[in-house]
């Protein structure tokens, strides 16, 4: 079979529209995942050893499982208890606590690589815990995390497809739907692949530049 | 709800298939990665050119894109692949462009003086590779190594899409087959989860085996 531009061209603004959602999902889940990884890192220093080890439990779990079948039990097991939710959403929220497992670690890291010093004098100044987090601690905690932060972020826009599974209208499934109703799976295949490819490789040249402006603070 | 062994059978055939996807796959990404990260650092341009592009290609678009591209767009060039070829191409070239970066990382930490000292006895290139720089990388690739195996497991279940039947999609026909949809599911977490277990276990063990007597030594 031959490559069409007049198909390209025709199925552009399909893609297009699924190309939006991708974003948005991406945009969507990278924020729960930030908030949720934060969360995860706190807890996993708690003083209360339950919490803290019930955490670290929670959290090998979810990386040691497939995000798919993680999808599949927010979407599918989930109603069985009351709890219906729009294929978005749960994509979004499976995503997002996905890569929360991650960006835990970072922020353990993140934190952990400030020397013990800070802390000490923040508490020989008087601080306050929370005057010591954000006046002492987070301003060097957070830049050299910012690079792998931003590695997740383009992680997860590669793994939204996966969405598709759940019925969510993204940019893989708009393309499936395409070449299901035309019978023509080579261009909308591979558009779907330049399109990640191109946003991938434009990411992966920002990341170089954050790590240059950001990744050298912890040094 | 009457017969549930079958059912089981089902899922254990299916995580048999994920099993073998998963080592069939990794030894194809271990040989990827060693090709491709050895030709980054090749000294002929054409060869560091092809291994960079297959590097970023591969990390740049998901599994998920490639196994469809693998599967629905090579059959029109005249390559038709039975699924679970499509799934293990698909897999180990992914994840072999991963390891590529972590055995380039891993052969340019070794020391400056390791080759020099290499030049200096006069070792062949063939030499100082076998000899000297892998044996002091091997260790550094390992834990990253095992997370890549890790993330290979979890990527298995996406074969699941072009009608594998590993243990995702048995567990998807179960649910059809009985409605319930907490057991099957559950059973796979668990399942995946004892898997990378084991991966991780193993891939400890290895490190260990690998980094013996070299204490001394760094």
């Amino acid at each position: 079979m031959e490559w069409d531009w007049a198909f390209v061209w025709q199925i552009m603004p399909t893609l297009l529209e699924g190309l939006k959602l991708t974003l948005l999902i991406t945009l969507l889940a990278s924020a729960v995942a930030m908030v949720l990884g934060l969360g995860f890192a706190i807890l996993r220093r708690s003083s209360v050893a339950v919490v803290a080890r019930g955490t670290g439990w929670f959290v090998e779990f979810i990386r040691g499982t497939p995000l798919l079948v993680q999808l599949y039990v927010i979407f599918y097991v989930l109603p069985d208890i009351g709890i219906r939710l729009p294929p978005l959403v749960a994509g979004v929220i499976g995503m997002g606590l996905h890569y929360a497992t991650y960006t835990a670690e970072v922020y353990r890291g993140g934190i952990e690589n400030v020397p013990r010093g800070q802390w000490e004098a923040a508490k020989a100044t008087n601080l306050t815990a929370r005057q010591a987090w954000l006046h002492v601690i987070l301003p060097q905690a957070v830049p050299p995390m910012i690079p792998a932060l931003a590695n997740y972020l383009i992680a997860m826009f590669k793994e939204t497809p996966l969405l598709s599974a759940i019925t969510v209208l993204e940019l893989m499934n708009q393309a499936k739907s395409v070449a299901n109703s035309s019978y023509r799976y080579i261009e909308p295949m591979t558009m779907v692949g330049v399109f990640f490819l191109a946003i991938s490789l434009v990411s992966v040249v920002i990341l170089k530049w954050l790590e240059h402006r950001f990744g050298k603070v912890a040094k | 709800m009457a017969d549930w062994s079958g059912y089981m059978t089902l899922i254990l055939q299916g995580a048999l298939v994920t099993a073998q996807l998963t080592v069939m796959g990794a030894a194809l990404a271990l040989v990827m990665a060693f090709v491709a990260g050895l030709g980054r650092l090749s000294r002929f341009a054409a060869l560091r050119a092809l291994a960079v592009v297959y590097i970023e290609f591969f990390r740049g678009t998901s599994i998920f894109v490639q196994l469809f591209w693998v599967y629905f767009v090579l059959p029109f060039a005249g390559i038709t692949l039975d699924p679970l070829a499509a799934g293990v191409m698909a897999l180990g070239l992914n994840v072999g462009a991963y390891g590529a970066e972590v055995v380039r990382g891993a052969v340019l930490s070794v020391p400056r003086d390791q080759y020099e000292a290499c030049i200096a006895v006069n070792l062949t290139r063939m030499q100082r590779m076998r000899h000297v720089i892998l044996p002091q990388a091997l260790p550094l690739m390992l834990p990253t190594f095992g997370n890549n195996a890790i993330e290979l497991l979890k990527a298995t279940a996406v074969v699941s899409l072009i009608s594998l039947t590993d243990m995702t999609f048995q567990a998807q026909v179960v649910r059809a087959q009985t409605g319930s949809t907490l057991i099957p599911f559950a059973m796979i977490l668990g399942l995946y989860f004892l898997m990378s277990l084991a991966i991780s276990g193993g891939m400890r063990w290895l490190e260990r085996r690998v980094t013996r007597g070299l204490d001394g030594v760094r």
